[in-house]
């Protein structure tokens, strides 16, 4: 069994007195890509922002139990929230690039960390944009907005600024939602490139999404982890009945 | 009634009503300058007045002007756009900054007169700094605060929210993100906001008249202890107060009062575009 990068035990989160999130408790594998489905509500993009704190932007969050994510509790005394979201970078759900050439969108990150001298800016532009299958459509347009590139484009663009802060942990919070159906595809595929380097933790609203793409599932419904396990066996044969109905598209 | 002449009646009392807000505009302007344009030449801009004003230029006032603007600025605009980074950025919603919001909303309805007759007791009176350029720039800039807080106010709110969260989940701290990435975004509101500010410091005579204007000086100021000469009170002065004063000589101050402010403003549109090229939206 691979090494476990993110472990909630008995995690709880509370939207002032509602709660969103009960006794969770997970591990995820690194290098793999981990499905969180569930219905509208279920909490999965909850669950998904618990590991870089992104919960903490909306007022009146509280939460219980622990989360260790690359081995150290995120909500213990010491943690540093911003050494964390430099090792868990995430991908919203529309792409949403800064209203800036591509070059600066990617080079946002790192004028802001100063990890890198400006000689180095260079080199990690052409190395994200590679990565994400990018660089020869982009490399003569670097000074272009990056709003007009296409809304694919703009999702790679968003991937490749999150790589080029060189993370561990890539969270991605229905990342395909607003593409057509090729494109969606076309970013399937390019997770399945980047989890030979990365941990990928995708949420998505899309079983069929979920079942091609991903290693592991974990099915949420109200706010609880219902089942969780290898993709293959929860859309085969998953154990709960709650699991069976929703990936039989009895309900959500 | 047959729906087209409806449509022309309403169209046609639409039209009657915006061409009444511009032609009043469009009258003053011509007269102005049709009266004025023939006193304008180097000497009425660059020199000081002669005779008891009758004669010579009105560079003391021009120059009087230049100073409290950019002295109002430079007390109104870090103050305000720093505050309403507060308001929008930090502060929650509570009582306090309910009361906070509508102080400033007040503040903006304060009459003029009502900040010349503070700037007077705080400024020149009570801290000392007598009728001087510093107490007419601080009265100026306490009267332009409210226009420069509320613009940036609604700039900073403008900036997407997304701006805000993709910064933050790329590990930026929330003052870094206000700095690389709302900001930048946030500022050609922002200075939409200091050019309305420039055009009342600039006209507003009623809070100068207490804090800094002098009826006539026969130097230009030394400090900003000094008390200076203005354009609008300079107006008011020599329209009313002096007799005798030539017609050109007063409408010449006229079209220099409104040149002037359609200079600082078109300085600072010309910054504002600059920073919406650069933005590439």
């Amino acid at each position: 069994m691979k090494k476990l990068i993110i472990e909630t035990r008995h995690l709880d989160l509370f939207y002032g007195s509602f709660q969103a999130l009960t006794d969770i408790n997970l591990g995820i594998e690194e290098k793999n890509i981990t499905a969180l489905i569930g219905p509208s509500g279920c909490g999965k993009s909850t669950l998904v922002r618990v590991f870089n704190r992104m919960n903490d932007t909306i007022e009146g969050v509280h939460t219980n139990g622990e989360v260790e994510v690359l081995g150290e509790n995120i909500f213990g005394p010491e943690a540093d929230l911003i050494a964390l979201r430099q090792k868990v970078g995430m991908v919203f759900q529309r792409p949403n690039p800064f209203p800036l050439s591509v070059y600066e969108n990617i080079t946002f990150g790192l004028e802001i960390h100063h990890s890198r001298s400006k000689k180095e800016f260079g080199e990690m532009v052409e190395q994200s944009l590679t990565d994400v299958m990018l660089w020869n459509d982009l490399k003569d347009r670097l000074d272009r907005s990056a709003l007009r590139l296409s809304l694919e484009q703009q999702q790679r663009l968003c991937i490749a600024r999150v790589l080029a802060m060189k993370p561990q942990i890539i969270l991605m919070d229905e990342p395909c939602s607003a593409l057509d159906p090729i494109a969606t595809l076309r970013i399937e595929e390019l997770m399945q490139e980047l989890k030979r380097n990365y941990s990928i933790v995708i949420v998505t609203h899309n079983m069929q999404q979920a079942a091609r793409a991903s290693d592991y599932t974990a099915f949420m419904y109200l706010g609880n982890l219902i089942e969780f396990g290898n993709t293959k066996s929860i859309f085969t044969k998953p154990v709960q009945k709650k699991t069976e109905e929703y990936i039989t598209g009895r309900f959500g | 009634m047959n729906v087209q002449v409806e449509q022309k009646i309403a169209f046609s009392i639409l039209f009657l009503c915006t061409l009444l807000v511009v032609v009043p505009v469009l009258i003053i302007l011509v007269i102005i300058f049709v009266k004025g344009a023939g006193a304008l030449n180097l000497g009425f801009l660059f020199e000081m007045p002669t005779n008891g004003m009758t004669e010579g230029g009105i560079f003391p006032a021009i120059l009087g002007t230049l100073y409290l603007v950019l002295g109002a600025l430079f007390f109104a605009v870090p103050l305000g756009v720093l505050s309403a980074i507060y308001l929008v950025e930090y502060s929650q919603e509570t009582v306090l900054s309910r009361i906070v919001k509508l102080a400033i909303v007040n503040l903006a309805g304060v009459p003029s007169v009502v900040y010349g007759l503070f700037g007077l007791g705080i400024f020149v009176l009570f801290l000392g700094f007598g009728a001087s350029i510093l107490s007419g720039s601080l009265t100026l800039g306490i009267m332009i605060l409210p226009v420069i807080i509320t613009s940036s106010r609604e700039a900073l709110e403008s900036v997407p929210q997304s701006f805000r969260i993709v910064s933050l989940s790329l590990g930026a701290s929330k003052w870094q993100t206000i700095r690389h990435s709302v900001l930048p975004h946030a500022l050609p509101g922002i200075l939409t906001g200091t050019i309305l500010g420039i055009g009342r410091a600039a006209g507003e005579t009623a809070p100068i008249l207490f804090t800094v204007a002098a009826f006539y000086l026969p130097k230009l100021p030394q400090s900003m202890f000094d008390q200076t000469m203005a354009l609008p009170y300079h107006l008011y002065v020599i329209s009313t107060q002096v007799p005798g004063i030539p017609e050109t000589i007063r409408y010449g101050t006229a079209l220099v009062l409104l040149l002037l402010v359609l200079i600082m403003n078109l300085a600072a549109i010309i910054l504002r575009y600059q920073f919406r090229r650069r933005k590439k939206w």
